[in-house]
């Protein structure tokens, strides 16, 4: 038996596909459920949502232009990806929120069947939400829904793992492009996640995961300009409608779930209808 | 000076070919009573032995299907049923390469198709199902619509593994049991995918291989165990099956014949038009029940896109469907060539003109050169019976009117195709065809996504997409 | 002046002309290059296509920084593109600025390269945008210190604004200072044009006034050639053919860079005009880094193993 010292993670950011550190140099400190330290997890800065911002708008056109098949394959391969480091997730989450080893195995098993669940919506969502519709005239007239582009999202703080993938995954299948913050008290997660990402054919930019104060970001995404909607679910009730005043700037679609349905997939996709003639 | 493409063969040596097969009952291979031989149609040589499946043998497909129904898959949440499904359609993209080069074998169709458009379809369509298998409630059949029970399918030699795919993906996703028997033609493939079920560990009897001829279908057809007969096959079989479950409860969907009208208005993209009339019918061999086999011209431009047409006809390579470079292969059996033999010579004596480019056409083996009739009207038997075989017949139109009457005038409604840059006369000319399936601008396009079926003697029902799905669910009030 | 009976050289007639071609619809041409890029060239016959590639390549500098070393490197490889193999073709032609003929022609000339011409870019290459005396008397000093080919662009902003009698007129004045002293070959830009419909009318246009090769890019925009451009350009080719009796060449410039691009660039001639074209008279390749590529590759299949870059020149 030897006293081996373990190499310990070091936790970044995940942006545009890369592992950088936030460019203002903060830390804060996550410690586990019992008060011993565990990591330094970054404190993104305002400057690391406008980096992650600009990533994710850059990715959406390739992302969208994607077919909804190769969206599902890779969704469908960020589960493999998970499925074969439950254990890694497992303990993470015992060690920094203390549950049992139950309980974090059915977190586990929910988020690989989740991602799966979501995987399968990515070509069927438009036959549920599109339509050809029949209007009083010699008029072909479809409705068609479409991505809306960047999506800045707010995790919950628990479900640390599986609030992510609500999170993310619903905002992607339809060819949105995200910008989520991931639970402050429980950031480690997300962070593994993204390594998950990275290994999953997902192209550069399209999920981008910042940890960090939900106070200190979540303000300047509902200012930004640039970000299309958001979804705060993980924000407290009471902050909503400050963020609805100044996402309403550019009129930002902003929702909060409860729950995962395709009705979260749907809240960001816009309804695009096109008429034709149909004549000789 | 010319390029000429040297020999590119694509290796067999991924497969490996049992000397004799059995059935897939159960989960398990059991051995077959009765054989016979399965050839590969481009040299005739014998590629193994295939089992023929009598009563016996269907009982026991029948009874370990509704076992597995019982006992296991009705049980199983969609989520779970899913999974497996997404295993299987995993295992096939590994493992494309061997069922392309057996596809080709055992069917004559060219390695390139084989690899580039049946085994990426037929995974796709596992994987768009599998998306299905926890989200009936939103196919539009109810908040909690129901499987069927167990399905006898009996699928077709010309898209083997594609054809197992369409029926097999839905049924399962929707939560039924299957037996499910191959083209007597083109077994193997169906029999490899046997082994992808047992590498899934799919519940055993979920899917059911059996073997054999059109006796065998016909004890499934007729098979009291069975709620549920999906077949693809001629009209004159659908009609067959049509009338031996009409007093019995099961539901039936049918895919049937088609004689597809390809209309070429005079503002088509011509290049592309020519193109997309050459798929229409030499895709495959002509073996396809969709194939744009009727061409309508417009007359006014009917001369150009002949001339170009029969230009364009010069460079198909017809040879070795093993040769990466072979555009059109092998047509299927002796039985098949003797038909399409048979339709054309009516052609030649019923005075449409016949034209084929010059092809050195091997020995052995099955082959018939692409050929087109012109002259051809809607009283000819080429115009109005499938061929299924690489023979076109072109007739021409003064209006789109008359396209459209011509294009109508048949029993069949599979499918249609409409070449014209003008959208607003394609989009009228898609709402007057009385065709399931209609492509503008491109032809022989599928999807897992895209429902697929025929209007009145094309048969019954749609496979893909969620329309695709209510041949396996019954809502509440179905009878 | 040649109309070759098209159109009568009014403005009204190329206009009623280019506008009644048929459509191509992008789809359909796309799908049609790509199945043609499944093609596997193996063995006897990719050994002929590489060989016979070599000998279309235009070799390409057109740097601001060209000087006259670098101009002779490169007619020196143009000549022996392999100084270890003598069985290796020279290519089809160097390709300079106007103000670098003189250099390339001395050079060949004095290298025994006299069977290799110059071709120059000309018309204020690449933007075209200068007036008429300029691009006359740009193109009029290549021939003059030597060019045996002209290269020269198309206004793209009077295509794109519809003025395509301004183009055609442009393309029969240069072809007249062309004379019988060099072939003219008339770059579209296709990365600018965009559609493959204005790819098409281009080339009719351009076949009409008198171009003897259309080509497609100047190489300093992408996208520039494309297989489904080519396609299209091949097909106007081989039907301008039928019409006029007349053979024009074809010149995909920018973007090819692998022997299996170039591979598949000779299947789609083979395959759409046919194999009267396979030559350097009717077909050429701007390139520069696929020169290299193609001798690894012949190198592979006269050895056996894979070659390394350390093994041919850079220039």
């Amino acid at each position: 038996m030897s006293n081996r010292i373990d190499v310990k993670k070091t936790y970044k950011l995940y942006i545009n596909g890369a592992f950088p550190r936030t460019e203002s140099g903060r830390t804060y400190e996550v410690k586990s459920a019992k008060g011993a330290f565990i990591a330094n997890p970054c404190l993104a800065s305002r400057k690391d949502l406008r980096d992650a911002v600009v990533a994710a708008r850059a990715a959406h056109s390739g992302w969208n232009r994607a077919t909804a098949y190769n969206r599902g394959q890779i969704l469908y391969r960020i589960a493999e990806m998970l499925e074969g480091r439950r254990a890694q997730f497992v303990d993470e989450i015992m060690q920094v929120t203390g549950v049992t080893k139950v309980k974090a195995e059915k977190e586990l098993t929910d988020s690989v069947d989740r991602l799966v669940w979501y995987a399968g919506w990515t070509d069927k969502i438009a036959s549920l939400s599109g339509s050809t519709n029949p209007v009083a005239g010699p008029f072909y007239n479809f409705t068609i829904p479409e991505s809306m582009g960047v999506v800045a999202a707010i995790a919950p703080e628990t479900p640390s793992l599986l609030g992510l993938i609500d999170a993310v995954a619903p905002i992607i299948t339809s060819g949105n492009t995200v910008v989520v913050l991931a639970s402050t008290k429980a950031p480690l997660s997300a962070m593994t996640f993204a390594e998950v990402l990275a290994t999953s054919d997902l192209p550069h930019g399209v999920i981008n995961i910042l940890t960090g104060k939900k106070e200190e970001i979540a303000p300047w995404m509902a200012s930004h300009m640039d970000i299309d909607a958001m979804d705060i679910s993980g924000l407290p009730a009471k902050q909503h409608a400050e963020i609805k005043v100044a996402g309403a700037e550019n009129l930002k679609r902003i929702h909060s779930f409860k729950s995962a349905d395709p009705g979260r997939i749907i809240a960001f996709m816009e309804a695009k209808t096109v008429w034709h003639p149909i004549g000789l | 000076m010319s390029f000429e493409y040297a020999p590119a063969p694509e290796s067999r040596a991924v497969v490996s070919i049992k000397p004799k097969y059995g059935h897939f009952i159960g989960g398990k291979f059991v051995a077959g009573s009765k054989h016979f031989p399965t050839i590969n149609p481009a040299t005739e040589e014998v590629l193994s032995q295939i089992a023929l499946a009598g009563k016996a043998e269907v009982d026991a497909a029948v009874k370990a299907a509704r076992k597995a129904y019982v006992s296991t898959w009705s049980k199983m949440s969609g989520k779970e049923r899913g999974k497996y499904l997404y295993r299987i359609a995993r295992i096939m993209q590994e493992r494309a390469r061997e069922f392309a080069v057996l596809e080709t074998l055992d069917n004559g169709k060219p390695i390139r198709e084989s690899r580039d458009t049946d085994i990426p379809l037929a995974a796709a369509h596992f994987f768009y199902h599998a998306g299905w298998a926890d989200k009936l409630e939103y196919a539009g059949l109810g908040t909690s619509p129901k499987p069927l029970g167990v399905a006898g399918q009996i699928i077709p030699w010309n898209f083997p593994l594609l054809m197992l795919a369409w029926k097999v993906a839905p049924a399962l996703a929707a939560g039924n049991t299957v037996v499910l028997k191959p083209a007597e033609s083109t077994s193997l493939t169906a029999l490899l995918f046997a082994q992808v079920c047992q590498q899934a560990e799919l519940p055993a009897g979920v899917v059911n291989i059996v073997t054999g001829d059109g006796s065998t279908g016909s004890l499934i057809v007729n098979h009291p165990g069975i709620d549920k007969i999906a077949f693809t096959g001629s009209t004159e079989v659908g009609k067959i099956i049509a009338r031996a479950v009409a007093p019995t409860k099961k539901s039936v969907t049918l895919e049937l014949g088609g004689k597809a009208a390809n209309i070429v208005f005079d503002d088509a993209p011509i290049d592309e038009t020519v193109e997309g009339i050459v798929n229409g019918i030499f895709f495959n061999q002509g073996h396809v029940c969709c194939a744009g086999s009727r061409l309508l011209l417009q007359e006014n431009v009917a001369e150009e896109v002949l001339h170009k047409l029969k230009n364009r006809m010069e460079k198909i390579r017809v040879g070795d469907p093993m040769d990466k470079n072979t555009d059109v292969g092998a047509i299927n059996s002796k039985e098949q060539l003797a038909k399409i033999t048979e339709l054309a010579a009516a052609g030649d004596a019923e005075g449409a003109e016949r034209w084929s480019p010059t092809c050195n056409l091997p020995t052995k083996g099955f082959w018939f050169a692409p050929t087109i009739f012109t002259g051809v009207t809607q009283a000819h038997r080429i115009a109005r019976e499938e061929i299924f075989g690489p023979v076109l017949s072109v007739l021409t139109f003064r209006t789109p009117q008359e396209a459209i009457e011509k294009a109508n005038n048949t029993p069949f409604g599979l499918s249609a195709g409409i070449w014209s840059e003008k959208g607003s006369r394609t989009l009228w000319a898609s709402q007057q065809l009385r065709a399931g399936v209609i492509w503008a601008n491109t032809f022989n396009k599928f999807d897992p996504t895209s429902p697929f079926g025929g209007y009145k003697e094309s048969g019954w029902g749609r496979e893909g997409g969620r329309h695709g799905l209510s041949a396996y669910l019954k809502g509440v009030s179905h009878e | 002046m040649s109309f070759y009976g098209l159109v009568d050289g009014s403005d009204a007639s190329l206009k009623s002309y280019l506008n009644n071609l048929s459509g191509v619809d992008q789809v359909g041409a796309e799908a049609r290059a790509a199945m043609l890029a499944t093609r596997s060239i193996k063995t006897t016959s990719k050994r002929w296509a590489i060989e016979t590639a070599i000998t279309m390549v235009d070799l390409t500098t057109l740097e601001g920084a060209d000087t006259p070393g670098k101009v002779k490197a490169l007619c020196t490889k143009a000549v022996r593109p392999d100084p270890t193999d003598s069985t290796v073709p020279s290519v089809g032609a160097v390709c300079v600025y106007n103000d670098m003929v003189s250099v390339a022609r001395t050079h060949l000339d004095l290298i025994g390269g006299q069977h290799v011409p110059v071709a120059a870019v000309s018309t204020a290459f690449p933007s075209g945008r200068a007036s008429m005396p300029v691009k006359i008397q740009d193109t009029q000093d290549a021939i003059d210190a030597g060019a045996a080919e002209i290269d020269m662009v198309i206004d793209r902003g009077a295509f794109l604004a519809g003025r395509y009698i301004d183009v055609f007129n442009e393309i029969v004045q240069i072809k007249e200072v062309c004379g019988d002293k060099a072939h003219l070959k008339v770059i579209f830009e296709t990365g600018e044009l965009v559609t493959y419909d204005n790819v098409r009318k281009a080339s009719f246009l351009a076949m009409a006034a008198g171009a003897d090769f259309i080509k497609t890019s100047t190489g300093k925009v992408v996208p520039a050639a494309t297989p489904p451009v080519v396609l299209v350009m091949l097909e106007a080719v081989r039907d301008f053919y039928e019409m006029t009796n007349t053979r024009i060449g074809v010149k995909p410039a920018g973007g090819i860079r692998t022997t299996k691009d170039a591979i598949k660039q000779l299947v789609l001639v083979n395959e759409t005009v046919g194999p009267d074209w396979l030559n350097p008279k009717l077909f050429r390749i701007g390139a520069s880094a696929l020169l290299n590529d193609l001798l690894m590759q012949r190198m592979k299949l006269d050895e056996g193993y894979y070659s390394s870059p350390q093994y041919v020149t850079m220039d």
